[in-house]
């Protein structure tokens, strides 16, 4: 299972800055049948990922459903066991190899990887309040108890804009908007340094998704913080991120820094979703590109490129081998063979009138 | 309220005046849709943009006879439908006297009129087939049709929503197919009977953007193709934008703006139209701040005496907009908004005083 | 952006100042407990229920006599009546609750005993009488009755009527109650701790020790199990004390009803444990033990609350059907499956329906129980419609 792009991705030389280095990270899920759960069989659910994260910085993962966008996120935070590969994250305290942890680094690594997440009616248990909820991370890593707990849950929960009075409530007298600010300060209280945000705005009304991306931005600013950003959408994507990872049925297509990848992306898949999104601007609203079928079931992959059979610019050699991970510059890749050659069309940006 | 003229619209198909309907729960009344008109033209599609709560989905299931009463109870309003005859001529159906569970309206819901829903999976039962649930919808409607006619009926449906292998795909159960399938076997279902009038309900809001964009363009299709009039209902501003000739914006149950889909786009009126506009982060729109639109939207039990989106609005007037309800203008022929600020002397004050 | 938050944020919390604020603090329970309010059958119900557990806490009080009393000469004897106002022709007017003893005489024609009212003599009825001393819990004991009557040598206050050795029916009919409603409490509780345990364990280990027990639950439903019930209460020795038959019949009625609530418990627990308040919780840091307790449990107790409640019925009538085919608890100990052993004569019912009166009030336990549970299981979800 590990080919050809892990030699291209080898660490050599840690840059300064990095937080978190994942390399050769993969996750399957075992298809059992039978009385005796026999493994007949794995979802790809990710495969031979490879990426690092700079201190600080913002990096949006793309992809349709079922793309492993979410278990890739899951996996990182370990809330799934990984099933090959490495993920390290560099903090303040030191290295650690989070498939290999002690208790005590399990403790520190809770704290300083956090996660928000997609449904703000799913993601509070019901019957915790806010306080009981918004402490339970400082409670169970034994950072904070009693009257101290109140006060740093009180302090986060007027930093993500709710009102301190309401900190003995229960989840159902809030808004969705209200209750994902509750999920996003659960993540915060114990001051992480990574946030991995699984669509923290798509269950949302429309109204609401900028205050909140907002305020995560504002929150990055003030805490410091390094978001791996996963979402469908590519127009928070956009909005919010400094770099930008495709991923495509469990694979990473391709990685780079945002200007650079929208603007010309060297992976067909990329260009594809791209031109799928409905253009808001005057003169082409509406317009996007139509291109038929439909993701590969993550069971039962073809062999070679698992683009393939959507890719307007296949060749012989896709359905053979799998692509290398072609390099554009330090921070930019496509796993595509003919990423240096192809001429995708990006998006162009049109200066939109807001009139009044 | 007035109308929009009906000049290059084609035939007029159905017209919703003043439509009011209320919930009785437990907890209050919901003030679900206050009334609501428009008019829809064949071959034309009526966008509804809405968040949740806006009451766009229970006006389109007012139309359908669908909305549950108890605990839904219509207070006014007249629903009515231009039906053609088969000699050629039409008749006029008052679709807001008839008993929604009578033989009468069980004609025209999935006769004249067809729907999709979000979520195809519940639309269909799992336990038959897509070709007997299909069929059964054609035998039900379809004078004179048989088993047989109704099976081969099905596949030329199945064939032309673009599902491959039709023969086969006629005896999957809904659960075998892909989402994206599933909504092109539920379009097939509400095309089974030629319907005039197409109601979807945010039926690619489940799917990913890709196949949004093929189910989008299929329906545009068989839109030109049957001569349909549709009305499209979602809380995508830049999906609506692709697919509507005209669009009606809604807020708590009332229609704020409407006005055809290239005016609400590039010059809205109303403050509500205009801020959610500001705050949806575009795909090739210019990469400035988001302008959020703050607070949230109002408890659904609420009762407002003056305009339910005063509190959140930038340009309210105190005084005025908080004490009575907005009226409907006409500012130019065709576009209709429910504002104060519209009003001729109190906006022109108002404009002065706000314009800081 | 921030300025203009604040700007509206006094508009929007008094908006919300209008509601109810004692919604927004209300916990689960509380929450359970409003919604539960509104169902009114379901409320009467359970005052009814707590009346009759009560009855069977203190059958000694609200009972005029002792189970094991034989009034010679009352075999059989149909149920008096309570009347306000005097029955006597010449005599009329009120007199308080009183009735009237019995004459009983053969039919010569039929051959059958008849008894009338002795009208003449009114025995006149009070709250909180003397009468036979019973217990009421270990040496404790008391004399005074709910019910009874100063008058000495009064002829028996027979309500339900007596049975063929003569001993009042409603008396046995309470002294059973406390057998029979215990029993169900006792053997759902028993059905509970297994359930939940193995269910538990089911649920939460998954793989081949989830499918042993799932296979396990499969083969004990597939047992028909009234034989079974029967095969292992026909094995318990005659002999045994009352008590330890007691014990028994409730475990006998528990392996199989956890079986049940253990598929309640291992689904909930599969359910809940996919939802993404559980992921949070993991991802928080919470440990395995906490997450189960803190997040996962309390997600489902009202469920198991509801699924218990409808279980109760039918633990009941397994024991009233064991006992009665005389499998069961034995006599001389009360229960009204034993006391519906005198009703499997279809001539004796003929002759003297008032033996079927501890039927009545089988069925309006199990009635009402149900009706609990319907409502019950309304209100269990709280946040279902949010």
């Amino acid at each position: 299972m590990s080919d050809a792009m892990q030699t291209t991705s080898g660490s050599n030389g840690v840059p300064a800055g990095e937080l978190l280095e994942v390399e050769g990270l993969s996750k399957y899920f075992p298809i059992t049948k039978g009385f005796l759960r026999r493994v007949v069989g794995f979802t790809k659910a990710v495969h031979d990922v490879s990426f690092n994260l700079a201190n600080g910085e913002t990096l949006g993962v793309v992809g349709e459903s079922g793309c492993g966008k979410t278990t890739l996120g899951r996996t990182i935070l370990r809330l799934y066991e990984m099933t090959a590969g490495s993920v390290r994250i560099n903090l303040d305290e030191g290295r650690l190899d989070v498939g290999n942890l002690t208790p005590e680094e399990r403790k520190l690594f809770r704290r300083r990887a956090q996660m928000i997440f997609q449904d703000p009616f799913a993601s509070l248990n019901p019957r915790m309040n806010i306080l009981e909820t918004v402490g339970e991370p400082l409670l169970v890593n034994g950072v904070a108890k009693g009257t101290e707990l109140e006060q740093r849950v009180a302090r986060i929960i007027e930093l993500v804009g709710l009102r301190v009075e309401h900190l003995r409530r229960y989840p159902h007298s809030f808004s969705g908007g209200q209750r994902q600010r509750i999920g996003i300060a659960r993540a915060l209280v114990v001051n992480p340094r990574l946030v991995v945000a699984d669509e923290p705005v798509s269950a949302l009304d429309v109204s609401i998704q900028a205050q909140i991306l907002n305020l995560l931005q504002e929150l990055q600013g003030e805490f410091h913080l390094t978001y791996m950003f996963v979402s469908h959408d590519m127009s928070v994507i956009r909005y919010i991120c400094d770099r930008i990872a495709v991923m495509y049925a469990g694979r990473l297509v391709e990685l780079g820094p945002k200007d650079e990848l929208l603007d010309r992306p060297r992976h067909p898949y990329t260009a594809l979703l791209l031109a799928a999104v409905p253009r808001t601007a005057k003169g082409s609203r509406g317009k996007r590109l139509v291109t038929a079928g439909e993701p590969p079931d993550p069971s039962n992959l073809p062999t070679g490129c698992v683009f393939q059979e959507r890719c307007a610019h296949v060749q012989d050699i896709c359905r053979e081998e799998d692509p290398p991970r072609v390099s554009m510059s330090d921070r930019h890749f496509a796993a595509c063979h003919f990423a240096k050659d192809l001429n995708l069309d990006g998006i162009t940006v049109a200066p939109v009138t807001l009139s009044a | 309220m007035a109308s929009v003229s009906d000049t290059g619209r084609g035939d007029l198909l159905l017209e919703v005046r003043n439509l009011q309907v209320h919930f009785y729960l437990f907890e209050g009344v919901v003030q679900a849709v206050n009334d609501v008109s428009f008019d829809v033209h064949r071959g034309r599609t009526l966008g509804i943009i809405g968040e949740s709560g806006s009451g766009k989905s229970v006006s389109a299931q007012s139309v359908m006879g669908i909305v549950p009463s108890p605990p839904a109870k219509q207070l006014a309003g007249e629903i009515v439908l231009h039906r053609a005859t088969p000699d050629g001529g039409t008749e006029t159906l008052d679709l807001g006297r008839m008993d929604p569970r009578g033989p009468e309206y069980r004609d025209v819901r999935g006769g004249e009129i067809g729907m999709i829903f979000q979520e195809p999976m519940t639309s269909f039962s799992p336990l038959h087939s897509i070709g007997d649930q299909i069929g059964e919808a054609i035998l039900l409607h379809i004078p004179d049709s048989t088993p047989q006619t109704a099976r081969e009926r099905t596949e030329d449906l199945l064939r032309r929503v673009g599902i491959p292998r039709p023969d086969r795909a006629v005896d999957a159960f809904p659960h075998q197919l892909s989402g994206g399938m599933r909504q092109r076997a539920m379009i097939a279902m509400a095309l089974s009977c030629d319907p005039a009038l197409l109601i979807a309900d945010e039926p690619t809001t489940a799917l990913d953007v890709t196949i949004e964009a093929q189910i989008l363009e299929l329906i545009q299709e068989l839109q030109q193709d049957l001569n349909m009039a549709i009305i499209y209902i979602s809380h995508d501003l830049a999906v609506v934008g692709g697919v509507a000739d005209e669009v009606m914006v809604m807020y708590l149950g009332l229609v704020m703006e409407h006005a055809d889909a290239e005016t609400i786009f590039d010059d809205p009126l109303h403050p509500y139209t205009r801020a959610l506009w500001q705050s949806i982060p575009k795909i090739d729109g210019p990469l400035e701040e988001l302008v959020p639109i703050s607070g949230n939207i109002p408890n659904p039990f609420a009762v407002h005496r003056g305009c339910p989106f005063y509190a959140r609005c930038t340009e309210r007037i105190q005084g005025v907009c908080d004490e009575s309800p907005p009226p409907v203008l006409e500012p130019r022929p065709g576009h209709t908004v429910r504002c104060f600020l519209y009003v001729d002397d109190v906006g022109s004050d108002a404009n002065g005083a706000m314009g800081d | 952006m921030t300025a203009s938050t604040e700007i509206f944020e006094d508009v929007l919390v008094a908006d919300v100042a209008e509601q109810d604020d004692r919604f927004y603090y209300a916990s689960q329970w509380s929450l359970i407990w409003w919604r539960f309010r509104r169902h009114r059958v379901a409320m009467i119900s359970m005052a009814l229920l707590l009346v009759l557990y009560l009855l069977a806490i203190l059958p000694g009080f609200f009972s005029p006599y002792l189970p094991s009393t034989r009034f010679e000469s009352y075999q059989e004897a149909p149920p008096v009546r309570l009347y306000w106002f005097d029955q006597n022709p010449e005599g009329g007017g009120f007199v308080g609750p009183h009735y009237y003893g019995f004459e009983k005489t053969l039919n010569k024609e039929t051959f059958k005993y008849e008894f009338a009212p002795i009208l003449d003599n009114p025995i006149n009825l009070r709250l909180f009488a003397p009468g036979p001393e019973y217990t009421i819990v270990g040496d404790w004991t008391a004399t005074v009755h709910f019910l009874g009557t100063d008058v000495e040598e009064a002829p028996p206050f027979m309500l339900f009527g007596a049975d063929r050795l003569g001993r009042d029916l409603l008396t046995r009919t309470l002294y059973g109650a406390r057998i029979s409603l215990s029993i169900g409490l006792i053997g759902v509780a028993l059905s509970l701790i297994l359930g939940i345990v193995l269910g538990g364990i089911s649920g939460y280990f998954g793989g081949l020790t989830d499918e042993v027990i799932q296979r396990l639950i499969d083969f004990l439903i597939s047992i028909p199990s009234l034989p079974l019930w029967m095969a292992l209460s026909a094995a318990l020795p005659r002999d045994w004390p009352v008590l330890k038959t007691y014990f028994a019949i409730t475990i006998i009625l528990s392996i199989l009803g956890w079986t049940g609530l253990a598929r309640v418990v291992r689904g909930k627990l599969l359910a809940l444990r996919e939802e993404d308040y559980a992921m949070a919780a993991k991802a928080a840091g919470t440990g395995e033990a906490r997450i189960i307790f803190k997040h996962l449990l309390p997600g489902f107790t009202s469920h198991l609350i509801v699924t218990i409640t409808l279980m109760v019925p039918g633990m009941i009538l397994a024991e009233t059907a064991l006992s009665f085919l005389g499998l069961g608890i034995q006599p001389p100990a009360v229960s009204w499956g034993t006391l519906l052993q005198d009703a499997q004569d279809i001539v004796a019912i003929a002759q003297h329906p008032h033996q079927l009166i501890p039927a009545a009030w089988v069925m309006a336990a199990v009635l009402l129980f149900n009706f609990v549970g319907d409502g019950l299981r309304d209100a269990a979800d709280p946040y279902s419609d949010h």
